[in-house]
């Protein structure tokens, strides 16, 4: 084990990659000179020649179709996109052809591409820089989509996200890249397609994927010291496919779960998440899954509107004070303060 | 790098000093420097004229040539004038902006026009208050020009209510309808459709205003530079594109990221009409723009490119460790405001006290913006859903993140508190 940033287990990872596979090349606007807008490619040109590390020109289109191409032919790129904001001007791409090209040719080519980019709100970016639009991408058959929330979990699923056959965006967030953990020095790559408990409880369930699984364990964990709560904590890790199995057998064990995610309300993540729920665990729910997501406005850039559109450490702990309030369920320490 | 091959041959003194101890890029691209030189100074002669011909009054008493030679020189020195003042407006703006910045006070991103201030105000100058501008995050000084208010324009990256955009759009987003600028925009590439829409807007009325949108070297490898340019020309609308050459896009030089580094002579690819000029005299900017402007006006769309240097980083927090020591030495010594300076002292239309004074007048504006936005008010948060939709709608969302979609209703009826 050794103690990193989130932001060096990726270059890790990448470095690591490349030096064991030669099919392995990187793609994107400002890697090479200037060493990635979030530096995580830093290096990587000097020590691999530009022939792998590839500054492009601005033209999100234009290369991520020629990564899909080139997956096509069999090489492995690796293509970062700045933030996924940009990623729209490669939706068509990566939804009509990269998601598309292994089931429409009757399974004769694969596309073993993966897509790097960050997303993240709060940075005073305003309307068109501040999006989390991953669910564009996770509503797509074809595609699969992960979202690591520490840096073992980045290193993790970057390895499987660069030997997996099939095209993968691979969600970053840009609050996350400064943040630090233990990352195994082996390299096992993550399963795609399972969901993590990273903490376990019977109180209830708090879902999360990227920043906000981050944000939901810190949570979980000062409310069991705070309240005395024990709350279990779900890390998504994959978008698609989606581990509705382990949401079902959490919530049949909480009976109750709260659900935080970064982008709108209105068909998010979160609801398909709830409707899954809801779905598979009827019979155990004792409180409507509760949902927290940005307001739904084109992001402000002042500050304090900002800050008032993306949920806070408070909202998700109202969210949970009143879900267990539905519940019914005495919250210890409170309810002794109030003896 | 960035200065090498770009740099166009132009015949002002400073400029052939610095030349020749620039890069080995330079010998390289020396054909195509000439060539675009030629162009250049063909397509010169003719605006002076225009120019000369247009202001010249009639006198009684004297020679009309020699009134309107004294009269031209006249016309001259206060554009002269105004250009400087314009110039050390954007100057002391942008600075007193980097400032606030590392104040905290403003946010996100900041992309300044140092360096770019020649350009600024000689493609501003050349529109009509009645034409349309279109542009993209390095916008501050494009704002200034086009007559809105330092105090709105700093309000806006203080994110005030008295901003520009109301505090909406910060930095990158500044708009104003009343001075016909019509965004700022964030995304690279995203304004050139728009303007071109615009422009179709205009011809479909049959109205005389032009549509300007400009955009960086870099914005030209998007996809939608080319689809605005076929369709601006195919559709003769009157729009002139033009492109800010500073030679670098972030830390991409243009030799990195266009296969055809002139950028001007990709119009060729859709039939439309370009020049190439030196960005930073703002005369030869404005005379440049006002041919292409004639030209859109007429409906024939064109590509302008304009030839500068930016001073700093890509935006305020980008430290530029990717530019050699020479490259920001040279780009230093091309600085446009004390080049201007000089030649208002030299050509004996200033004098340096009088240069002075102008500066200090502009600082002032600039200090008066940044009391005024330090001063305003932030939006209130009851603000967060007035601008959902322009027409009321039933069952728009205004929840905030905490809020539940229905009330919450407790099972037990057991008494929980906080
Ligand atoms: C579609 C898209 N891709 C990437 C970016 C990130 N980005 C912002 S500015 C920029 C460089 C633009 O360079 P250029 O067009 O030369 O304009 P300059 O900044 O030099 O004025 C990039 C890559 C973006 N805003 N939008
Ligand atoms: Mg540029």
């Amino acid at each position: 084990m050794t103690i990193k940033t989130y932001r060096q287990a990726l270059h890790d990872t990448l470095r690591e990659e490349m030096l064991r596979d030669e099919n392995v090349f990187l793609m994107g606007e400002e890697i090479g000179v200037f060493e990635g807008s979030y530096k995580i490619t830093a290096g990587l040109l000097t020590e691999f020649g530009d022939k792998r590390v590839r500054d492009t020109p601005i033209a999100e289109e234009g290369f991520t179709g020629a990564a899909i191409g080139a997956a096509m032919l069999g090489l492995r790129p690796v293509v970062e996109i700045m933030t996924i904001n940009f990623s729209l001007l490669a939706l068509d791409q990566i939804v009509n052809h990269a998601a598309k090209i292994y089931g429409m040719f009757g399974g004769q080519a694969k596309v073993p591409l993966v897509i790097r980019t960050p997303g993240g709100g709060g940075q005073q970016l305003g309307a068109t820089h501040s999006q989390n639009i991953e669910l564009y991408y996770a509503f797509v058959p074809g595609m699969k989509v992960v979202a690591p929330s520490t840096p073992a979990d980045a290193k993790a699923l970057l390895l499987a996200a660069i030997r997996d056959d099939d095209p993968v965006l691979f969600l970053e967030n840009l609050a996350l890249y400064n943040t630090k953990g233990d990352v195994p020095d082996d390299d096992t790559p993550a399963e795609i397609g399972k969901a993590k408990i990273t903490r376990e409880g019977h109180d209830l369930t708090l879902i999360g994927y990227s920043r906000m699984a981050y944000v939901a364990r810190n949570i979980a964990e000062s409310l069991a010291e705070s309240e005395g709560l024990d709350i279990e904590v779900i890390d998504l890790m994959s978008l698609r496919p989606l581990d509705r199995a382990t949401l079902v057998e959490s919530v049949k064990k909480t009976h109750a779960a709260v659900v935080l995610e970064d982008d709108w309300l209105t068909y998010g993540i979160g609801a398909e998440i709830a409707a899954t729920i809801s779905d598979g665990a009827f019979d155990y729910l004792d409180a409507p899954v509760r949902r927290v997501a940005m307001a739904e406005v084109p992001m402000p850039y002042s500050k304090n509107l900002e800050s008032a559109a993306m949920p806070t450490n408070d909202d998700v702990v109202n969210a949970i004070f009143q879900t267990l309030e539905a519940v019914g369920r005495r919250l210890k320490k409170v309810g002794q303060s109030h003896d | 790098m960035t200065v090498d091959s770009l740099r166009t041959a132009k015949p002002t003194p400073d400029k052939a000093a610095v030349a020749p101890s620039s890069t080995k890029a330079v010998a390289k691209k020396a054909v195509a420097k000439k060539a675009v030189a030629k162009k250049a100074v063909a397509k010169k002669s003719p605006a002076k004229k225009a120019v000369a011909t247009s202001s010249a009054p009639v006198k009684a008493g004297a020679t009309k040539a020699a009134a309107r030679r004294t009269a031209t020189k006249k016309a001259d020195s206060a554009r002269l004038v105004q250009f400087y003042r314009d110039m050390m407006l954007i100057r002391r703006f942008e600075e007193r902006s980097a400032r606030a910045y590392t104040e905290a006070l403003i946010g996100g991103y900041c992309h300044l026009n140092l360096g770019e201030e020649a350009t600024v105000v000689g493609l501003m100058s050349a529109l009509r208050e009645t034409d349309y501008l279109f542009t993209n995050y390095r916008e501050h000084g494009y704002a200034l020009m086009r007559g809105i208010h330092p105090n709105h324009a700093m309000a806006e990256l203080y994110g005030r209510v008295d901003g520009v955009s109301k505090g909406w759009g910060g930095s990158m987003h500044m708009f104003d309808m009343t001075h016909r600028l019509l965004g700022g925009y964030g995304i690279v590439g995203g304004q050139l459709p728009l303007a071109t829409g615009a422009a179709l807007a205009i011809n479909y009325r049959g109205l005389d205003e032009i549509v300007m949108c400009t955009m960086g070297d870099g914005t030209a490898n998007i996809g939608a530079f080319h689809e605005s340019l076929n369709i601006a020309a195919l559709w003769s609308l009157p729009v002139v594109f033009v492109v800010i050459n500073n030679g670098l896009g972030m830390g991409t030089t243009v030799a990195k990221a266009s296969a055809e580094p002139e950028i001007y002579k990709r119009a060729s690819a859709y039939a439309m009409a370009s020049e190439r000029v030196d960005g930073l005299d703002p005369v030869l900017v404005a005379d440049a723009a006002s041919r292409a402007i004639e030209s859109a006006r007429a409906g024939k769309p064109f590509l302008l490119e304009v030839v500068c240097e930016r001073l700093r980083g890509h935006s305020v927090v980008d430290p530029a460790k990717y530019r050699s020591p020479e490259e920001v030495a040279l780009v230093a010594r091309l600085d446009p405001v004390p080049a201007l300076a000089n030649r208002l002292v030299k050509e004996k239309i200033l004098t340096a006290a009088e240069l002075r004074h102008i500066d200090e007048e502009e600082t002032a504006r600039a200090d008066a913006a940044d009391a005024f936005a330090r001063a305003s008010a932030v939006p209130d948060v009851s603000t967060l859903f007035d601008y959902n939709y322009a027409t009321p709608v039933a069952n728009d969302s205004r929840r905030r993140p905490g809020d539940p979609l229905f009330p919450v209703v407790a099972r037990y009826n057991v008494e929980v508190a906080r």
